[in-house]
């Protein structure tokens, strides 16, 4: 599957240092599903995602999905959900923290139905726990240089890095500056002119609301670092040819330079992302939208995002949240989608890959995967 | 040389007008602030006539006791010439600027330890000058006393007592010290005394603050009755305020201060004030300018800071009037699209490019565009436009065009420039913007620094002839 932004515009980017925002304007706004945030605090949350597997993380918010089965416009429900939903205040209903410790707030799944119309659901962490999720239960045949514990826990404990929002450096500033264009419906981040993140919602007052909630999400190390190292992007300005006659012509020549910023944008800059196919997973539907998440090929050294979006019926994009995976992440989601494709099996594996058992079986090590193999197999490779 | 030294003082001018070493959209306090200190130590460096002569300028108060300060910090790098005109400008700046400035202003000189005898005899002359010792004295009690004492005057009569030993006295006999003492017990000497002093005692006695202020009222000076007009109505009360006499330039951050609904209900009460304010600025020059297009930044940036809270919205929706009033024709054109001036609000991105085409399209005698400078959809199309426009479509520059901006850069010591074909200005009080039209003329490089001196001391002339 490919990612369709079909109404959307591309519209002038704007940059803060080393950060370069690209809005997306809807001319029509989607009025059948609206989009608010719900805050969560600072505490860590553990996400209940199976009947014995948990996910934990740092959620500081998430999302509500209000929709109508036929398409006549809901409105964005603000903050009395949080009246009767998990407080958000606390003290208002009593619950609070412990004097000592560490308080951990409980979901029960990533995207759970809260009402009739209503789901709720953990941005981004919907995305990541897919990816986390990858093969988790480990090899399938338990060919012998499989540890014990791989064949009987599988992957777990699976763990990834990411940083907050407010960590990337610059971000901060560059969303606080940002004029936002009045439907605006979406923004791409991009980080040392790399694309960092993709965030599309239905309506510009969804954008205007949950514009704010970008500097909480999750950005993979890569982000962090072209950030830190990032020297301001250049702004690309506008050129305008010499060889005008009247004020028509120099309005021709204007348009001409907007169209001309928005075909290299999507052609170019947003290429990674848009001229790629997912691998996309339904996780809800909802009325006439599904919102499902995606993982990408796993190309090695190339861009990668994993992330979830809320579909109409014809594919189009009413909510769009992507994560840039690092280099890292990729390479484990390579071997690991090699592997599975394999059935586990090390030497066709190998061979597949082009390299022998031993670097192989050193290359799972060196990503993190070491406690799959059995030791002894493991110092075998080691030695050879 | 000359045409460096023009720059300079030009850079120098737009900054002094714009700047108040306080946080803007795009900067923080601590940028702003160690930009326009280099910026006066360089200037003042290399031209301190000229430094001295910005006095007389139409720069902002904050920067005019800048000035004062560094040139009595550095009174002896000064030739007995220079002081001598020195001392006449900044005599003369002192009794334009309002008395909390001298007093900051003061506090400042002693703070860096400025006490040669030069800065003595100006702070002593200053408070002969004050028309009513005694007023400074309960109003400005701390400042007046350290300015004294930091200047080693002994005040006359009761102020020395009063400032200095204050437990020693069992009464007064001028009427506002022994008003100040009585309120110390007495409730209704509270409102005998200025708002701002009286607002303590009224703390001190608990006094209900819709009591307060029914009472108080005509104590109130004009812009402390337009400052408590929101508080005083969330208390119930109301302090009567003529709109129909306030400046243009206090007028329209008021008006952008109220809720969008409650503009709608006052319209023809807003309006008529705004109107009457412009009809004031613009005086005899009403209607002289033939067609304007005027191109209005109302973009989200115009928001400005905490500190300088919509600012350059208020400056431009000031323009927007006293435009009107000199205009014959008058077309408006806000970035945001908008047509109704009294609902602005900064919001959106800032297509100045487009606006700036669609101004031209209606042929104007004059070209205005009051913005902060980031036009950033795209960037550079105003820039740009502006360009090809005046190289291709009106080389015989037919159409006067003036960029007013009301913020200034820190990164570049300067207010952002739009293009260098058209002229831009720092901009404070829309009051000033036909004498800044005039002077734009100095900015676009084609007259040289023998003008400029000459507008120099032509205005200090005046100035001081003023006073």
């Amino acid at each position: 599957m490919r990612l369709d932004l079909t109404g959307l515009t591309t519209r002038a980017a704007q940059v803060w240092g080393g950060v370069r925002l690209v809005p997306l304007t809807r001319d029509e706004p989607i009025t059948g599903l609206r989009l608010h945030a719900r805050a969560y605090g600072d505490d860590p949350g553990l996400v209940e995602v199976g009947r014995r597997t948990h996910y934990v993380s740092y959620i500081p918010h998430g999302f509500v999905a209000t929709w109508t089965d036929d398409d006549t416009p809901v409105a964005a429900y603000g903050t009395q959900l949080n009246a009767h939903g998990t407080s958000v205040k606390r003290g208002a209903t009593g619950d609070e923290p412990p004097a000592h410790g560490m308080r951990l707030r409980f979901h029960r799944r990533m995207a759970r139905r809260v009402d009739r119309n209503r789901l709720r659901f953990l941005p981004l962490h919907l995305a990541v726990e897919g990816y986390l999720a990858l093969h988790f239960g480990g090899p399938e045949v338990v060919w012998e240089e499989w540890s014990q514990r791989a064949i009987r826990r599988g992957l777990s404990p699976r763990v990834e890095e990411a940083y907050a929002g407010v960590e990337v450096a610059g971000l901060v500033d560059a969303l606080k500056h940002f004029e936002i264009h009045p439907g605006q419906c979406g923004v791409l981040v991009y980080v040392a002119d790399a694309l960092a993140s993709a965030f599309v919602v239905p309506h510009p007052d969804d954008y205007r609301a949950l514009h704010a909630t970008l500097v909480q999400d999750m950005y993979g190390e890569l982000v962090h670092y072209y950030a830190t190292l990032a020297t301001p992007a250049p702004r690309f300005d506008v050129r305008l040819p010499d060889d005008v006659a009247s004020l028509a012509d120099l309005r021709a020549a204007a348009a001409r330079e907007q169209a001309e910023w928005a075909r290299f944008h999507d052609a170019t800059m947003a290429d990674g992302l848009l001229g790629e196919s997912y691998a996309t997973n339904r996780v809800y539907r909802m009325g006439d939208y599904a919102l499902s998440r995606f993982l990408p090929t796993f190309r090695l050294k190339q861009e990668n995002h994993i992330g979830e979006l809320i579909t109409d019926r014809d594919g189009r994009t009413a909510y769009l949240k992507t994560f840039r995976l690092s280099e890292s992440q990729i390479r484990r989601g390579h071997l690991l989608t090699t592997l599975a494709a394999h059935h586990w099996h090390l030497p066709t594996t190998a061979t597949a890959l082009g390299v022998t058992d031993a670097q192989l079986g050193l290359r799972l090590q060196a990503a993190g995967f070491g406690a799959l193999l059995r030791e002894d197999v493991l110092s075998h490779y080691r030695a050879g | 040389m000359d045409a460096i030294a023009a720059d300079d003082m030009l850079m120098f001018i737009n900054a002094a007008t714009t700047s108040t070493s306080q946080r803007e959209f795009h900067g923080g306090a601590d940028d702003q602030r160690l930009s326009l200190d280099f910026l006066h130590d360089y200037v003042l460096g290399n031209y301190r006539d000229l430094y001295a002569a910005a006095l007389a300028l139409d720069i902002n108060d904050h920067n005019a006791a800048l000035i004062v300060r560094k040139l009595l910090a550095t009174t002896g790098d000064a030739t007995a010439g220079q002081r001598q005109a020195e001392g006449r400008l900044i005599a003369r700046r002192l009794r334009a600027l309002p008395p909390q400035r001298v007093y900051d202003l003061f506090r400042a000189l002693r703070r860096a330890r400025v006490n040669n005898r030069r800065t003595r005899a100006i702070i002593r002359e200053w408070f002969a000058g004050r028309p009513d010792p005694a007023f400074d004295a309960v109003k400005y009690r701390t400042g007046l006393k350290r300015a004294l004492r930091h200047a080693h005057v002994a005040p006359d009569g009761e102020l020395g007592p009063f400032l200095f030993t204050p437990d020693d006295r069992r009464r007064y006999d001028t009427p506002l010290l022994e008003t100040w003492r009585r309120a110390h017990y007495e409730q209704a000497s509270v409102y005998e005394l200025p708002y701002t002093v009286a607002e303590g005692f009224a703390a001190k006695h608990r006094i209900d603050r819709a009591t307060f202020l029914k009472r108080i009222e005509p104590r109130m000076t004009r812009l402390e009755r337009l400052r408590v007009q929101e508080s005083a109505r969330r208390g119930k009360a109301a302090v009567v305020v003529d709109l129909g006499s306030m400046p243009l330039t206090r007028l329209a951050p008021y008006v952008l201060s109220l809720p969008v609904p409650e503009r709608v209900d006052r319209r023809g009460e807003l309006t008529g004030a705004l109107r009457a304010a412009a009809v004031r600025a613009a005086g005899r020059a009403a209607g002289g300018w033939g067609r304007v297009a005027a191109v209005l930044d109302d973009s989200f940036s115009a928001s400005g800071s905490a500190q300088k809270r919509r600012r350059p919205l208020a400056v431009a929706l000031a323009c927007h009037y006293l435009l009107a009033e000199l205009a014959a024709e008058y077309v408006p054109l806000w970035t945001s699209g908008r047509t109704d001036a009294l609902l602005a609000h900064p919001y959106g991105m800032t297509p100045l490019g487009e606006r700036v085409l669609d101004a031209l399209e209606h042929a104007p005698d004059r070209l205005l565009i009051v913005s902060d400078g980031w036009d950033n959809a795209p960037y550079g199309l105003a820039s740009e436009v502006l360009r090809v426009w005046r190289a291709r479509l009106d080389p015989a520059r037919r159409v006067v065009a003036v960029h007013l901006n009301p913020v200034y850069d820190a990164d570049d010591f300067d207010v952002k420039r739009l293009a260098a074909a058209v002229p831009t200005v720092g901009v404070r009080d829309a009051e000033d913007v036909p004498a800044l039209v005039g002077f734009a003329r100095f900015t676009e490089g084609r007259t040289g620094f023998a003008d400029l001196r000459a507008h120099f001391d032509d205005r200090v002339a005046r100035f001081l002839e003023e006073g």
